[in-house]
């Protein structure tokens, strides 16, 4: 892996077939990204933010370009390289929360380690750890349905950072949040952030977040119209 | 480890779908086996009735007897042979004569079987008893079918015509002193029995017969003159090609019951993963492997079919116990079904059926479970994540 970035994109370009037409998502993203930042991909709808996540993610690959993901290429990576870099490396946050109804919040954030093959008590301290950065170490046992829109996004949170990645991946991470728990969570990602030196990125067009953010880039219509380095008091 | 730790986990936590899938699915193992027992028994039944009724433990035919061309009952008659008359007089064997002849019921002509037979007789289960008679009337003994098709009633006469060993015609006055109920029509149909005796008075074919038949497991299948040894394989083989052909409408029943418990297999496992695709699309982002996503779909399939096995051996063995134990219950139609066949069937559940059938089911299942799985994994984890099937 090259040193001096975490993630780079060269000329990075996504078309979906629609019917007899093509919707272009991303065209020519060029696009660096190095450990420990704390970025986020702002635009509008359609404007390519969760397209380009998602090929950062490897959870899709692009249509032309490259994207050089800890030193792999996303465009030439096989299903099962992928999945085994999005478990080792990658953490997800998604809008939804996505947790998995039939687990409880201990069971949740330890599905990471699981796939890991790590040992039982590893697993069970890593997974305490991780719930207490996020302040819930007390509700381990209870099942996602008894947890609120705030509690579930910590717990994927916490699922996503117990492996403790390189890198995590959040795409609208406050977007079914109230105002009290949008910040509450930007607050404990700028800490983990801090803490861990995990590059987080989000991509987002809710200002709260937009207020916590190292950097911004902007995307309309595929491509980078922006690309700004914040200066925050909170990262002084 | 890990999968089957994760499959049990789904499955058990899933509670309601988990224990609605389990319960229909139990059903089908119960019904398949059920309806499989119930031809078993049905097919052990027939072969007992007939053995028991009809053909004993093999039979000695007359040389130019067959059963299956009336014009050689003329000659098929003879002197039983020595050997033949040492089993008969040991009550090991019992000696049939058989004649055509010509009943008159209700003013009409009908063709019967006339047969001859020791109303002391125990070798078939005929209640040739009734036979046993102190006045000069000719006793005949009958079928319901025989009844039916005849109009006769126990105390009518009919008036019965016959060529003796001279080929002379003769006739006399019968009186039907039993209608027999039994399950096998080849000992009913067009029938009258009659004391054996008597009729070789009438035929004037003293100590002769047509067939003898032989007691139940007999070793006797020594080569006599004139006469030929018909063991049970022989006698058996129209009834097990008729079996054959019954049998293939049971697989095809059995195949079409496990089709339809397969169908609701596989429209829940589809169901449920067009439920779950977005956990699908999750367990792909959290790292989880093709493969492995496969294997956890695939067993919690697997699984439930386990788990319906268990569920149906808890209400299926004493439901099935009890059935066998009382028989179920056939509508009296059933006598056109072709062969012998009781009101009641009993049904034969052999442990080669269940485990057969269960292995079978487990299998199946499993199949079914893995098709759509393997469909939905071959998604793109962004497509699963936004609950995209195809």
């Amino acid at each position: 892996m090259n040193n001096s970035y975490l993630i780079k994109t060269e000329r990075l370009k996504k078309i979906y077939p629609m019917g007899p037409t093509t919707l272009v998502a991303l065209e020519g993203v060029n696009l660096i990204f190095k450990k420990g930042e704390f970025s986020g991909l702002v635009g509008p709808s359609g404007s390519g933010k969760t397209t380009l996540l998602n090929i950062i993610g490897t959870l899709d690959s692009p249509s032309q370009g490259s994207a050089d993901v800890m030193g792999r290429k996303v465009e030439t990576l096989s299903h099962k390289s992928a999945a085994q870099l999005r478990n080792q490396h990658i953490g997800f946050i998604f809008q939804t929360f996505n947790l998995l109804p039939v687990y409880t919040v201990f069971e949740n954030v330890e599905f990471p380690l699981l796939l890991q093959n790590m040992a039982t008590s590893e697993r069970k301290k890593l997974v305490m750890e991780a719930l207490e950065w996020v302040g819930l170490a007390d509700r381990a046992q209870s099942k996602p349905a008894q947890l609120s829109g705030g509690q579930s996004q910590r717990v994927a949170i916490a699922r996503a950072i117990v492996k403790k990645p390189e890198l995590v991946i959040a795409d609208e991470p406050t977007a079914n949040l109230d105002a009290e728990n949008s910040h509450h969570i930007m607050k404990t990602m700028v800490q983990l952030n801090k803490g861990l030196d995990t590059t987080f990125i989000f991509a987002t067009h809710d200002e709260k977040v937009m207020h916590y953010l190292k950097r911004k880039i902007s995307l309309n219509d595929g491509r980078v119209e922006k690309d700004e380095i914040l200066e925050r008091e909170m990262w002084k | 480890m890990m999968i089957h730790k994760l499959a049990f986990k789904n499955i058990y936590r899933a509670g309601l779908r988990t224990w609605l899938n389990v319960i229909a699915l139990s059903f089908s193992f119960v019904a398949i086996i059920f309806l499989q027992g119930l031809y078993n028994g049905m097919n052990d039944q027939i072969e007992k009735a007939t053995l028991d009724a009809q053909y004993g433990g093999g039979q000695y035919w007359q040389n130019d007897y067959d059963p299956y061309d009336p014009l050689t009952l003329e000659d098929a008659h003879a002197k039983i042979p020595d050997d033949l008359q040492k089993l008969i007089e040991q009550k090991k064997a019992t000696p049939i004569l058989i004649r055509q002849a010509t009943i008159y019921p209700n003013n009409r002509f009908q063709n019967a079987l006339l047969k001859g037979i020791d109303p002391g007789q125990t070798i078939l289960s005929i209640p040739t008893q009734v036979l046993i008679s102190s006045d000069e009337t000719i006793p005949a003994l009958i079928g319901s079918r025989m009844a039916k098709s005849s109009g006769l009633k126990i105390g009518d006469y009919v008036t019965l015509r016959w060529r003796d060993a001279n080929g002379t015609f003769d006739a006399d006055e019968v009186k039907i002193v039993q209608i027999m109920n039994t399950d096998v029509s080849d000992i009913d149909n067009g029938q009258l029995w009659i004391p054996i005796e008597k009729m070789r008075e009438m035929t004037a074919m003293p100590n002769e017969a047509t067939i003898i038949v032989l007691e139940k497991s007999s070793p006797f299948s020594e080569r006599v003159d004139n006469w030929q040894y018909k063991d049970l394989e022989f006698l058996m083989q129209d009834l097990r090609a008729l079996f054959l052909t019954k049998s293939i409408g049971g697989s095809i029943f059995y195949i079409v019951l496990l089709l339809l418990a397969m169908l609701a297999i596989f429209d829940t496992q589809i169901l449920s993963i067009f439920r779950r695709r977005k956990e699908m699309g999750t367990l792909m982002a959290l790292g989880m492997t093709r493969s492995k996503l496969i294997q956890l779909f695939t067993l919690e399939g697997a699984m439930h079919a386990v788990l319906a096995a268990v569920v149906a051996a808890v209400y299926g063995i004493p439901l099935l116990i009890y059935v066998a134990s009382t028989g179920y219950g056939l509508p009296e139609a059933t006598d056109s079904y072709g062969f012998a066949m009781g009101d009641r069937i009993f049904p034969a559940f052999t442990a080669g059926l269940i485990i057969g059938t269960t292995l079978l089911v487990l299998i199946v299942t499993t199949i079914v479970s893995y098709l759509p799985t393997r469909k939905i994994a071959k998604l793109k984890p962004t497509d699963a994540l936004r609950g995209k099937l195809t």
